[in-house]
């Protein structure tokens, strides 16, 4: 099969998926799995691609899933600029964490990104309108484009994954443009990057733009679909989260979040009724995958096809 | 990339379509839905309130539905039960999943105020109901209240104008609030502080503590102390109250401040032992000591926890039993046939007395005003309280019109 | 309004106490390990519950839990550091980070299923119960016992590390480990004890908290997420910065606490922000 069609296949694939799974599933239990999905995707171009890893990525969850919740409840703005208002809060928010963090790497990239996200934190336990402990209640999931009501489950479920379908092939493409290979490129040798004359900085600050625009985007989304926006959306412990996802599912691959956040949602789902074993069992997972399972479910797959293949 | 552009394309169109088709899951027809009547004990399991409510009152679930026969109008009932850890999204989304998936008709408990807050809409949107026991907050039969909302048990009211007033009248004019920062500490602070200033008093200030996750009181409590306040009143609750408590003792704060735990639990009093509790005020809804009734159940009650039921507990099972009674004299387990039985049924058991839910969905009772015992008084084990008096539901709890419920025209 | 102040900024003391050994240990194993070791927080919280769990089962006080709970958990580490850190010496330290991550997420769960999270008390050593008068406020003698406690603490760990043979060979194998291989020093065993004191360190930590913070699952996520900031902003890998700064912010929390409480949870962070943008490598760094 040529690239092309492998491709299109794959797509075809996840369409016929998407399109049955409410029916196979709770569908708000499929709605909370494609919003980790494409927040997991996102932050995968930061960390896969780019080679930066973000400790604070809940921030733009979080902070979109706050303000379209607020949008769309307190300000009664139709559900379309409820979304546009998220997003375009995490993207600012990207904006001027980017530009800050990007002065340093590794560790303290880390470092900063999860300072910025504990000021996000504080901003939404201190803020009269977010309703601190309490979280951003009843948030109403409105008419998409003033037509087709999302109150029921099924046509929200529809919504929400056209919706991550977009986002995540912005994301594909994104990876498969010029712009995603000197990404790689500054993540292999970032050094030799910046000597073959790419304006390192600039690409870094964009990937990372463009992962916490996406990043808002699963929030907004989540917002809606539980009509809920709590504490946990910006919680330490969702960047944690994200990063188990992406690694679990395999780092570098396109695929490879969506699989991780389609496994943890799940793991967390069915273990919901025996209470702390979920955290345990996650731990291990972390710590089994970190030992010896670094390419993660999708990058073991393909190393096994391509072997097969090859023998 | 055409190719993947059809695909996301069809993917729209049948977003679309999807969308058009799909009609919201009629309700199952018939008297009693899906056959069996699912009681949902959802509450705090292994966090800051557990000893209060948690596997305790899901016992007490199971006694009322054992109590009652283990089945009603031919149908068998069901408790299932959760945790939801006191977070608000998990009691939401547990809440939602309950309704949606799993048929359940009634959810009890839930404890504490943010985690009913959470459901309560959920639950009125799909019109099943809640027995709130745990929760507090005044608000919920006032501006946030549903219709089909059951607020049981306490409110933060009636621990202002009992406890409060009370000790308002011993000499305690001057406070500082030690608060739980959420919605039911706030409102237990602001009752309380309504009390106090319409009694000639004067309120200090405050210092809000994040709830759940404080253990360490000292820097509230040093600022109580250098306000110079007669009262340090504590509006919090559970292992909130309990650290306060201790951490109070240990610098030295109940030298020359008193302290007034707004809200208090047997299971509070156990955790901190008499020396350390003896002298408190507490209002409260039940106690196992009170009268061979309370005693009958409360040990059948300690045959099977080991430890004597608190209010809420208690609240539990007097609830879960007015639901079941309601719908056996409605017919139905409709959620609107059941709620009206229970606003016309009155509640005389041995939890409450003269207990009348009223439009607004409060449980209007008798309350008792009660001091926890020296150690030299306290006779046998759970032996803390004296019963000072019994303050009758008329004045225990606020006027259907002071409430406000814009339910109620 | 001095009373007020002072009584906070001798709280800020005592949490500063608590922040400089965290941290200390923190800084110890990064500076020779380059591994964030994100367990740092689970492990102190052990320290506590093997307190609680010595005094409840075994009978054992705090005296004796002072010295014998961080050898056990510092024996712990040195198990993890065998088993598991050793194999990813080399790659990318993003992994130390999240091995140590999940280890974390696997200890407080355990705990957090079997014990609750309400906490469990643990009440102060009879020896060291009641308090002092100081004028502006009453001051328990068990949270002066922590002050100078961690002060001898981090005093001799600075010492041992800045200014003897054996914290020459630490700090030269920061530097270039192969180098001091060459020369014939165990390495290998250097790493594995320094992991094993850097934990013995946080377990020390987590005895001195049981009297003042409550034992509880919880109690280790809270407060490590604070020290990794204090460690950035003193320089990872700077013993002397991690002490200062753990007790620096101590201080600046409580003057935050008495001026605007709210903003208490958040000062650290400011306050890493705006160091990291001014002093990238932290105050007392060296850029690596």
């Amino acid at each position: 099969m040529s690239p092309r069609a492998r491709v299109f296949a794959a797509y075809a694939a996840l369409v016929v998926l998407g399109l049955a799974a409410p029916f196979l599933v709770y569908p708000v239990f499929a709605m909370d799995v494609l919003c980790l999905a494409l927040f997991a995707s996102a932050f995968n171009l930061l960390l896969g691609y780019a080679g930066l890893l973000s400790f604070g990525h809940a921030a733009f969850l979080g902070s979109a899933a706050y303000v379209t919740g607020y949008a769309a409840r307190s300000w009664g703005l139709p559900t379309e600029l409820a979304i546009l208002a998220g997003v375009a809060t995490a993207t600012v928010l990207g904006a001027i964490f980017g530009a800050l963090a990007i002065r340093r790497s590794g560790i303290y990239f880390a470092m900063i990104t999860l300072g910025f996200a504990q000021l996000i934190y504080f901003l939404v336990v201190q803020l009269p309108w977010t309703g601190g402990e309490d979280g951003l209640q009843g948030i109403p999931r409105g008419k998409l484009l003033g037509l087709v009501s999302l109150e029921s489950n099924l046509a929200m479920y529809y919504f929400v994954y056209a919706v991550f379908l977009a986002g995540f092939w912005l994301l594909h493409r994104t990876i498969d443009s010029p712009f995603g290979h000197v990404l790689r490129a500054i993540r292999e040798n970032e050094p030799r990057a910046q000597s073959l004359g790419y304006d390192v900085d600039r690409y870094k600050l964009l990937a990372f733009v463009i992962s916490a625009a996406l990043s808002g985007l699963a929030g907004s989304l989540k917002a809606l679909a539980f009509q809920f926006a709590s504490l946990s959306d910006v919680h330490w412990h969702l960047s944690g989260t994200v990063v188990l996802m992406t690694l679990l599912g395999g780092l570098g691959t396109v695929m490879g979040p969506s699989v991780g956040a389609l496994v943890v949602v799940t793991l967390e789902n069915y273990l919901s009724s025996f209470g702390s074993w979920v955290t345990v069992i996650t731990g291990a997972v972390f710590v089994a995958c970190v030992l010896s399972f670094r390419r993660g479910i999708v990058g073991e797959v393909r190393m096994l096809v391509k072997r097969s293949f090859s023998a | 990339m055409i190719r993947s552009a059809v695909a996301v394309l069809a993917a729209l169109a049948t977003a679309v379509l999807g969308a058009q088709l799909a009609r919201a899951q009629a309700p199952a027809a018939g008297k009693i839905s899906g056959d069996v009547v699912r009681i949902g004990v959802l509450t705090d399991m292994t966090g800051y309130y557990s000893d209060l409510a948690g596997p305790g009152s899901v016992t007490a679930a199971k006694m009322a539905v054992e109590d009652f026969g283990g089945k009603v109008l031919g149908k068998p009932i069901d408790v299932i039960s959760a945790d939801h850890q006191n977070k608000a999204d998990i009691a939401s989304n547990t809440a939602r999943r309950w309704f949606d998936e799993q048929g359940v008709d009634v959810i009890a408990d839930l404890v504490s105020s943010s985690t009913a807050g959470a459901v309560m809409p959920v639950a009125a949107e799909k019109k099943r109901i809640t027995l709130l026991s745990g929760p507090g907050t005044t608000e919920f039969t006032g501006d946030k209240c549903t219709a089909y909302n059951v607020h049981y048990t306490y409110n933060t009211w009636a621990m202002a104008n009992g406890t409060g007033a009370q000790v308002v009248k011993t000499g305690g004019d001057s406070w500082f609030f030690v608060t739980a920062d959420y919605i039911f500490g706030k409102s237990l602070e602001s009752d309380t502080a309504n009390v106090v200033k319409a009694s000639g008093g004067k309120v200090l200030g405050a210092a809000r503590h994040p709830s759940p996750g404080t253990t360490d009181f000292s820097s509230y409590l040093l600022q109580a102390q250098a306000s110079g306040a007669k009262i340090v009143g504590l509006a919090n609750a559970g292992a909130d109250t309990v650290n306060s408590v201790k951490q109070a003792n240990e610098f030295g704060i109940t030298k020359k401040q008193h302290l007034a735990g707004l809200l208090i639990f047997l299971s509070d009093i156990h955790a901190l032992g008499l020396q350390a509790a003896q002298g408190l005020y507490a209002t409260t809804a039940f106690y196992w000591d009170m009268n061979d009734d309370t005693r009958k159940w409360s040990k059948r009650f300690f045959e099977r926890q080991k430890k004597m039921p608190t209010m809420v507990q208690a609240g539990v099972y007097s609830s879960v039993m007015h639901y079941l009674e309601a719908v056996k004299a409605a017919g139905t387990d409709d959620a609107d046939a059941v709620m009206k039985k229970m606003k016309e049924t009155p509640v005389n058991d041995f939890f409450a007395k003269n207990g009348r839910i009223g439009p607004d969905g409060l449980h209007r009772h008798d309350m008792y005003l009660v001091q926890v015992k020296s150690p030299a008084e306290s006779k046998y084990p759970w032996d803390y309280y004296k019963v000072l008096k019994t303050i009758p539901a008329a004045e225990a709890f606020p006027t259907v019109e002071a409430q406000k419920c814009p339910l109620v025209k | 309004m001095i009373q007020a102040l002072s009584g906070q900024l001798l709280v800020g003391l005592i949490n500063g106490s608590f922040y400089a050994l965290l941290s200390l240990g923190l800084a110890i194993i990064f500076g020779l390990l380059d591994v964030v070791n994100f367990a740092h927080g689970a492990q102190y919280m052990l320290g506590a519950f093997a307190a609680w769990m010595a005094l409840t089962y075994l009978g054992i006080g705090y005296g004796w839990a002072l010295v014998l709970v961080p050898i056990v958990v510092g024996a712990l580490g040195v198990l993890v550091e065998r088993l598991f850190l050793r194999r990813l010496y080399g790659i990318d330290p993003l992994y130390g980070l999240l091995l140590t991550f999940g280890l974390a997420l696997v200890v407080e769960g355990l705990f957090h299923h079997a014990y609750g999270n309400s906490g469990n008390a643990y009440p102060v050593p009879e020896a060291l119960q009641g308090g002092v008068s100081l004028g502006f406020m009453f001051l328990p003698i068990y949270r002066a016992w922590v002050v100078l406690v961690s002060a001898a603490v981090c005093g001799t760990s600075w010492f041992v590390i800045e200014r003897t043979r054996l914290g020459a060979y630490l700090r030269a194998g920061t530097e270039n480990p192969k180098m001091l291989q060459a020369f014939g020093v165990n390495v290998p065993l250097m790493f594995t004890i320094t992991y094993g004191f850097g934990v013995a360190l946080a377990a020390f930590a987590g005895v001195m908290a049981a009297p003042v913070y409550q034992v509880s699952p919880a109690m280790g996520s809270s407060i490590i997420i604070v020290v990794f900031a204090v460690v950035v902003i003193g320089g990872m890998g700077s013993i002397l910065g991690s002490i200062v700064t753990g007790v620096a912010l101590g201080l600046v929390e409580g003057l935050t606490k008495f001026a605007w409480p709210e903003a208490s949870g958040v000062v650290v962070f400011v306050v890493m922000a705006l160091v990291l943008l001014v002093r990238p490598a932290g105050l007392f760094g060296r850029q690596r």
